[in-house]
Parts: C-alpha cells; structure tokens; sequence
C-alpha cells in the first residue's frame, strides 16, 4: 500500500511533475473526440438521407460502408485508414507535383475516427428518422416545403428526441476510442499515461488516475446529454 | 502489393486465429457469468448491492477499455512482484503470462456492458408470471432457476449476437500487451516482412470472416430456440 501511494509527487503540476502533461492529454482527447463526433454526425447524415432517398448505387455503397467498418475491429480500421490515409494524400500531392507534406496527428485523427463514426451515426439517424410520421411529412410538401427545409424544419426536430440516446452512446464511444490512436503515436491521454508511468515507473497510478479522467469526461457527458434531451423532449410524455 | 509473405506465416495466422477464439469464447462465458448477478442484485438485491452494481456497469462503461488492460497488466503486473507470498505460489506461472489478463480485462467488460442489459432483461419479465409461480409455492430460488431467469435469457438472447461481435472487435488491444492473436501476428508480420496494406488486409478479412460466422450462428440459433409468444 505504500508503495502505491509514495508516488503523488509525479502527479504534480511542477518541475519533475506529469500534472500538465496529462492535462494536456486530456485536452487533445477532447479536441480529437468533439472533431471526429461532429464529422460523424455530418457523414452520418448526409448517409441516412442518402440510405432513404439514394439511387439503388448510393445506398449499395453506403451499406457496404456501413458492413464493414461495423465488422472489422477499430484498432484494424484505424491503422489500415490512417497508413492508407496519409500514404493517398502524399501521393496526390507528388503526381501533382508538390513536395510530401507532414499530416498532424490531429487531423489524421479525426478524419479516421470521424470515417468509423460516421458508419455507426448513419444506422442511429436513419432509425430516428423512421420514427417521424408520413403524414407531418406530406403536409410540409403540400405546403411548398422544398426536400432541404423539410428536412431542417420537420425531420430532424422530429426525429431529435429518437436520436439523442443513440448519439450520446456514440459520443461515449468516440471519447474512448481516442485511447487507439496511441497505438499511431498520437500522443493524446492513454499514451501520455504510458510515457508518464513508464518514466515514473509508477505504473498503477499512472493508469488508475487516466481512468479517473476518463470517467469524469462519461460522468459530465451523461448529465449534459440527459439534460438536452429532456429538453428535446419537452412537451411529450416522460419515459421511464 | 505483394503476397509471397502469405504461405510462410500461414500457421502463424491459424494459431493467432485459435487464440482470438480463446480470448473470444473465456470472455463471454466468464463475463455472461458475472453479469447474471450483477443484472440481478440491481433488481431485486439489498440496496447497498445494488449500488455496487451500478457502480461496477459505470465503471467499466465509462472507461476505455484499452485503460483498463493496461491498468491491469502494467498496473496490477508491476505491484504483484513485490509481494513475495505472490511471487513464491503456483499462481505465479500464470500472473506472469499476459493471456490471462486480457481474458480477465474482457470479461469484465462483457460483464459490465451485459450486466446493464441483464438488468433490464430481468425487470422485462411479466409481474403475472413470478406471481403465478409465488403462487404455486414455488421459493425465491425455484422461482429464480425455473421462469426468471430463463425468460431472461430468451430476452437477451439477440442481444448476445452483437457482444459476440463487439467482444471480438476488442480482442486485438491485446496485442498492446503482447498476445500473439491475429492482429499481434500481423504485427509481427508488418514488422518482419516491412508491407504495411497486406498484412493488415488480410487480419481485416480474416476478422470479417470471423464475424460473419458469429452472425450465421447466431442466426441457426435463433431459429432453433422457441421464442416467447
């Protein structure tokens, strides 16, 4: 028990001290997780309506999107996209002439995590939107709605209480999901954990305290999502 | 693209196939095990239980999963040697080898994740029924073992397919701490034979393959177990 608890001091915020070390981590999480969540949400869209309303060739490419990415694990994904990813980009750039550029881990990032996101945020939206009635959408059309505003004005507040637990187990997905890319060296809170602890040798610590971070970040989501879908929710019924 | 690194670690591939499965199949049986009490004590257990529970399903849920491995491996691995009763018994064999701690950080994943659903499942099972049972003398553990919790597992039953499936997506974080399953072999494969596309080409469709067999099992099972009217 000693032993355990000897070694506060490497969690301080001075000299010698991981404190702003992992707060940085933690920072990083959050930036990648918030940039993937919301580039899924936009794929995760522009899917739905794409699966719904799409030619035979649109919806047989996004399902084999969605197939896939839900088959294969993320930390496979994440490698294959993040190789495949950075080695496309750098020879798009010498056919064009233009020297290799160096991709920052951060926009590699998202661009792979938002790719795994946007399939699962494609099932979540395309369910919700199957909940909105046919009629609410037939009277938008007799009005003169165009397919845009219909969708912004009936579909999606229609369909945002329907969506919301889905979203938000998504959004708990993605934080964790960052922990991945410390396999790509992308130095975000589970990896600088691993340096901090293997300098320190503080191993248990270490680990208990990203745990505990992670855990806060869960805590604080679960309450901001609860709120906004009860205000989602407002004027329906409660669930129970 | 080259292909020629295929024959030579083809057995490498069908062992780190046999050891997936492993990890795969002691999980869930370990994890299906925990999460039937953990589901239960939420329902019907003494409050304090209950609380502990829930504790444990937000613990786990609310982590990341690749934390907890390391946690237990690094964290708890560093603290065993220096115990030397540890050091010294019949256990240390095993606490030396990483397998089985990703068995026992997967498990507890699938219990954490299962024992949520667990609770549900048992709170979805019609009042008339136990009370029908309460009522033909049945006690708290007759009643238990012959309609509350087989009408459960019915319940759960399609749920199961997909932790199969979100199980298997999560063995290869074992090789972070050196399991040789089919990702770690085409670790070991990109490392060796310095392709980077191929190797992880072949794990993807091996892990497809993987999960297809998972989803037509689960189908056969469907069809062969009676589902509640």
């Amino acid at each position: 028990m000693e032993t355990l608890f000897a070694n506060w001091h490497h969690l301080s915020f001075g000299d010698g001290g991981w404190g702003w070390n992992l707060l940085r981590g933690l920072s990083s999480t959050l930036q990648i997780a918030l940039g993937a969540y919301f580039l899924g949400l936009v794929i995760g869209l522009l899917g739905a309506v794409g699966k719904r309303d799409g030619s035979r060739l649109t919806r047989y490419l996004l399902e084999i999107y969605t197939t896939l990415i839900r088959a294969i694990p993320e930390l496979v994904l994440i490698l294959l996209l993040y190789y495949a990813g950075t080695g496309l980009v750098n020879q798009l750039m010498e056919s064009m002439g233009y020297r290799p550029i160096d991709i920052s881990g951060l926009v590699a990032g998202i661009v792979v995590l938002g790719i795994v996101q946007g399939a699962y945020s494609i099932e979540v939206i395309r369910g919700a939107m199957r909940v909105v009635p046919r009629g609410q959408l037939e009277a938008a059309e007799a009005f003169g709605m165009g397919r845009w505003m219909i969708l912004r004005r009936i579909t999606l507040p229609a369909m945002l209480p329907h969506a919301l637990p889905g979203l938000s187990n998504l959004w708990l997905i993605v934080t964790k999901e960052t922990a991945l890319l410390s396999v790509v060296g992308f130095s975000e809170l589970a990896l600088t954990t691993r340096q901090a602890a293997g300098a320190s040798r503080a191993y248990f610590m270490f680990f208990l305290v990203a745990a505990c971070l992670y855990l806060c970040v869960s805590l604080l989501s679960n309450e901001l999502f609860r709120r906004l879908e009860k205000r989602a929710r407002r004027g329906q019924p409660e669930l129970n | 693209m080259q292909w020629a690194w295929v024959a030579e670690y083809f057995p490498n591939f069908i062992d780190g196939i046999v050891i997936t499965l492993k990890m795969l199949g002691l999980s869930i049986a370990i994890g299906m095990a925990l999460a039937i009490p953990i589901g239960l004590v939420q329902v019907t257990g003494p409050r304090w239980l209950a609380m502990l529970a829930r504790a444990f399903c937000t613990i786990i849920r609310g982590t990341p999963l690749l934390i907890q491995l390391w946690l237990l491996y690094y964290g708890l691995g560093s603290l065993f040697p220096l115990v030397p009763e540890i050091r010294n018994s019949f256990l240390w064999p095993l606490l030396r080898d990483a397998f089985p701690y990703a068995v026992l950080a997967f498990s507890l994943s699938v219990a954490g994740y299962e024992g949520e659903i667990m609770r549900g499942a048992f709170k979805g099972v019609p009042k008339g029924e136990l009370e029908a049972a309460r009522a033909f003398g049945m006690s708290r553990f007759t009643l238990l073992r012959r309609i509350w919790l087989p009408r459960a597992l019915q319940n759960v039953l399609p749920t199961l397919a997909g932790e199969f499936v979100l199980t298997l997506k999560a063995t290869p974080l074992a090789a972070t701490i050196t399991v040789f399953d089919v990702y770690g072999v085409g670790t070991l494969v990109r490392q060796e034979t310095y392709r980077v596309y191929e190797p992880l080409l072949v794990v993807a469709g091996i892990y497809l393959c993987l999960t297809a067999l998972i989803v037509l099992f689960f189908r056969w099972l469907e069809q062969r177990i009676p589902r509640p009217a």
